[in-house]
């Protein structure tokens, strides 16, 4: 009768404490469910901050300047008048030049990792092109000031400057004096940063192309430049331009690399070899010390002008490496 | 048909060696760069680096102050980001599997991480430095967090999708509810990724600049204070490198110096911590 | 006796500890122009009191931007604030050192003073319309140089900057063309060059670029070693960037009848006066929202008066004269107030 008794009252607390552990756990549980959630959440909201806050920084210029802020090249801090052009300009041929470097070599580098390189060189090669994308983009930039850039004025422009001299067209994209910084070495420098980016997606992306499909190639005769030209490209095309397109925003964007080499000048010149200016270095060389709130919001909207920009231009990216991923889960 | 052959073969060698070509010119960049940051700033290094201030131009001096507030507010920048980041990452691996709240979180978080840093300067200056009144260190943490966010949201996301389910139900099988399951369980595993994640953000806000330009500005001297601006090795970099005097200019290459160590010590840290986890 | 002798020591370091914490950093910002002199100022005052000054170089621009957003505890330009603008923010403005602008040239084969410029030639360069260094307009002036037909690389500020605003006063002074096609500002739309971010910036530009041509304070060139022109001045006489030069034009300056001490020293009349002479200004608040900092700072600046005379001349600036120190610091006691009305200046 008493042991009946004892056990019932322990079976009891047992169930007592079993119903508070568990209902410690479903608290803890639902606890730490709402905490991630509004972490990820968080990230959301991130985005939307960075955009309200950049659109109400520029109000005040956009609703002085209105669309004619995109199509104007003044940029007179003198009598407050602003136009987004000539960064723009700066920041799309910057970039541009820079693409065209990049990609062939990229590539190159890419397809020399996949196909031709000896099995035992192929990681150090592929780490050390990664080192490249690891240095911070100031030692670029100082790098290109130091040593490119005078580099450039000493030997390489006046050649430049003296090949086109006479042909008609040409002489003017190739125009003196040399400064040795300017657009071109802009171009060149940011070239040299988006590089690994390239190269590193694209011999990612060719390393997912099924063996079996460049086996079969090559057994029927194809020499190695048709296998990756009629082969590997058209199968990872997309995935190509994914990583072009997210290396082509990392261009748009970079400030510490251009900053130093690009000669601030607002101005549109048809001389590549001359000084420009890029939205991101105009913002990085003058917010500061800009006097004035229609100064200041001025060059919010050019951070806002970059930041729609890189986002179009990386969501499209991300679009096409989704693409892929599916591409290679099937 | 032998011409049509030999052209075929032709075009394809000329095109590998183009290749090669490709190869050595991205070596040779790096070789270049890496060449001329190793003898300029090992040529300036001297203990006075590490123990003496930033000096006025022309006179000699250290980087004392700047190595300090980088490694200051890094430190928080990382210690707010990273836990935001991981939590986040965690919810789209654990929880949110295949969600469109995930799939949304994801693409944001991806746009995000390639960004320019500037735009995100130019934020923390709207929502810091101008209620505050003035440039601080704190602005300048949070301009790190930021960027230190979409990093480990991603990598966290990354390692803990790697980690095999058949781990977390034999937990659940046991009776562990869903959150210990993730920290004792999913986190353990996934342990060495999560760590490489880690190292490599801090690798990627070392060597920001753009951000701290209008947020935590400058400081010629010694601050400890996160309420006043603060020196680091980037911006005093910009501010040296731009400047005539010889000390300063040695000084900024020495910084440069710093930062691409850390730099690579990181990643290559990152780097081993990762393979052992899958040599394991 | 060992154990007083501890005692001491703790009670030393303590003290020591103790007075450099009490010894407050002030902190200012602006102009490029005075940078070198007030570095110098400011290590000595470190060493002769502890106190430090915590000066960011961005350009007068940004140092009126920071004074008025109460940032700082003063802000320096060489581009003078007008009496209305003065009275809009409260604030105070003095004088503290006067120097010269000189233009910079990177020319191999030419050394420093032996390249001769007038105001003319070089507004034309600036705008553009004399491209390379063999116009006749140069070879003019300069006979006797050999001058190539390299093309002139022109270096300007991308910065707010008061050095360009008496740079560019000059160039409309003796160049009506410059006047109405670019004006005179701390920040203008330069037609020709590239631009860099302060003293130091144009200073490191000209040094690395061949042919270039910019414009610096005087302690910039001859801190670096670069080589400056000479100019003909209002009177026709061809004079060198010296400190008699810069005293001459300054002589010029009638500082007692100035409101909040505005004077442009551009262009001066005297047969040895350098024609882009100009003075730095410091501002601070006529009520600081901290006085004691704005108090330690003005007794920074009238330590400068008294003690860094001979700092300033070794860097070819002109120390303010002592009569005009006088009214300087009747100035600070007439209208730096703190809230409660007590004079915020202490000392004499």
């Amino acid at each position: 009768m008493a042991e009946a008794l004892l056990s019932s009252m322990a079976k009891s607390d047992a169930v007592d404490i079993r119903e508070k552990v568990l209902r410690r756990f479903e608290v803890g549980d639902s606890a730490f469910h709402t905490i991630t959630m509004s972490c990820a959440i968080t990230v959301l909201l991130l985005l939307g901050g960075v955009i309200f806050s950049l659109v109400y920084g520029a109000s005040p210029a956009l609703r002085q300047f209105g669309f004619g802020f995109l199509t104007s090249h003044a940029w007179n801090p003198v009598t407050e008048n602003f136009g987004a052009l000539a960064a723009i300009y700066g920041t799309l041929v910057t970039s541009i030049i820079a693409l065209l470097i990049a990609v062939p070599i990229g590539l190159g580098i890419a397809v020399f990792l996949t196909e031709l390189c000896p099995y035992s060189l192929r990681r150090p090669i592929g780490i050390a092109v990664e080192l490249l994308a690891g240095i911070p983009s100031i030692i670029y930039g100082i790098w290109g000031m130091f040593i490119l850039a005078p580099f450039l004025q000493a030997h390489v422009e006046p050649a430049v400057i003296a090949t086109f001299h006479n042909i008609p067209g040409l002489s003017q994209v190739f125009a003196g004096p040399p400064y040795g910084i300017g657009i071109a070495t802009a171009g060149l420098i940011l070239a040299i940063m988006i590089l690994p980016l390239i190269s590193s997606i694209s011999r990612d992306v060719f390393n997912s192309v099924p063996p079996v499909l460049k086996e079969a190639a090559f057994g029927i005769g194809c020499t190695r430049w048709e296998v990756v030209r009629r082969i590997v490209a058209p199968y990872t095309g997309v995935g190509l331009v994914g990583g072009i397109m997210l290396a082509l925003g990392r261009a748009l964007g970079e400030t510490m690399a251009v900053t130093f080499v690009i000669g601030n000048a607002h101005k549109i010149a048809p001389s590549i070899l001359g000084p420009g200016t890029t939205i991101s270095a105009t913002i990085a060389n003058e917010f500061t010390e800009a006097d004035g709130a229609l100064y200041t919001s001025s060059l919010i909207a050019l951070g806002l002008l970059l930041f729609v920009i890189t986002f179009i231009v990386l969501a499209i990216s991300r679009l096409l490496l989704m693409r892929v991923e599916q591409q290679g889960a099937r | 048909m032998a011409s049509l052959q030999a052209s075929r073969q032709l075009r394809s060698v000329i095109a590998m060696a183009l290749c090669w070509v490709s190869a050595g010119l991205g070596l040779t960049a790096l070789a270049l760069i890496l060449g001329a940051l190793l003898w300029n700033g090992f040529t300036s290094l001297a203990p006075a680096v590490f123990t003496q201030m930033t000096p006025p131009p022309g006179a000699a001096g250290g980087l004392l102050n700047a190595i300090f507030g980088s490694l200051v507010m890094t430190f928080f920048g990382v210690l707010i980001g990273a836990p935001l980041g991981m939590l986040a990452g965690t919810y789209m691996a654990e929880y949110g599997r295949g969600s469109k709240l995930t799939m949304v979180v994801r693409f944001i978080n991806d746009i995000l991480l390639s960004a320019p840093s500037i735009v995100i300067g130019l934020f923390v200056y709207e929502i810091a430095v101008v209620p505050m009144g003035h440039f601080s260190a704190f602005a300048g943490s949070i301009a790190l967090a930021l960027l230190v966010v979409p990093v480990v949201v991603r990598t966290t996301e990354d390692m803990l999708n790697l980690v095999p389910s058949t781990l977390r139900e034999a937990a659940s099988a046991l009776g562990l509810p869903r959150s210990l399951v993730i920290r004792h369980v999913a986190y353990k595993a996934a342990r060495a990724g999560l760590i490489t994640g880690l190292l490599l953000a801090v690798a990627r806000v070392s060597g920001e600049t753009a951000p701290l330009l209008f947020t935590a500005l400058n400081n010629q001297f010694w601050s400890s204070n996160f309420n006043a601006p603060m020196a680091s090795l980037p911006v005093v970099i910009f501010q040296f490198a731009l400047s005539p005097y010889k000390e300063w200019q040695q000084l900024a290459w020495v910084g440069a110096l710093i930062i691409t160590m850390a730099v690579l010590a990181l990643s290559i840290t990152a780097r081993i911590i990762g393979a052992q986890r899958t040599t394991k | 006796m060992s154990k007083i002798l501890l005692r001491a020591t703790v009670v030393a370091a303590v003290l020591g500890a103790a007075a450099s914490a009490l010894a407050i950093d002030i902190s200012g910002a602006g102009a490029t122009f005075p940078y070198p002199v007030y570095s110098k100022w400011a290590d000595s005052y470190k060493k002769e009191t502890g106190a430090g000054l915590n000066y960011q170089s961005i350009g007068s621009g940004g140092g009126i931007k920071q004074i008025e957003a109460n940032t700082v505890t003063f802000g320096a330009t060489d581009a003078p604030l007008k009496a209305d603008e003065l009275a809009k923010n409260g604030l105070v403005q003095w004088p503290q050192v006067m120097g010269g602008i000189v233009p910079v040239v990177n020319l191999d084969g030419v050394e420093p003073g032996k390249l001769v410029l007038d105001g003319d030639t070089l507004a034309k360069i600036f705008l553009g319309d004399i491209k390379a260094w063999n116009d006749p307009a140069i070879v003019k002036l300069n006979p006797s140089l050999k001058l190539s037909d390299a093309a002139i690389a022109v270096v300007a500020r991308s910065d707010g900057s008061g050095t360009t605003f008496n740079f560019t006063d000059y160039l409309a002074k003796v160049s009506a063309d410059w006047k109405s096609k670019v004006g005179v500002d701390k920040a203008v739309q330069w037609p020709v060059g590239i631009a860099a971010k302060g003293n130091e910036g144009v200073a490191n530009t000209v040094a690395n670029t061949k042919g270039s041509i910019g414009y610096v304070e005087y302690a910039y060139a001859k801190q670096n070693k670069m080589t400056y022109a000479d100019m003909v001045n209002l009177e026709g006489k061809t004079v060198a960037p010296t400190m008699e030069t810069f005293q001459a034009a300054a002589a010029n300056a009638d500082w007692a009848n100035a409101p909040g001490y505005y004077q442009i020293l551009t262009n001066q009349k005297g047969a040895s006066s350098w024609p882009i002479t100009a003075a730095t200004f410091i501002l601070v608040h006529k009520q600081p929202v901290d006085a004691a900092a704005t108090g330690e700072a003005l007794k920074f600046f009238a330590w400068a008066f008294a003690n860094g005379g001979k700092e300033a001349e070794a860097l070819d600036y002109i120390p303010m004269p002592a009569n005009v120190v006088a009214m300087i610091k009747k100035t600070w006691a007439a209208e730096i107030k703190a809230t409660d009305g007590k004079i915020v200046f202490e000392g004499k």
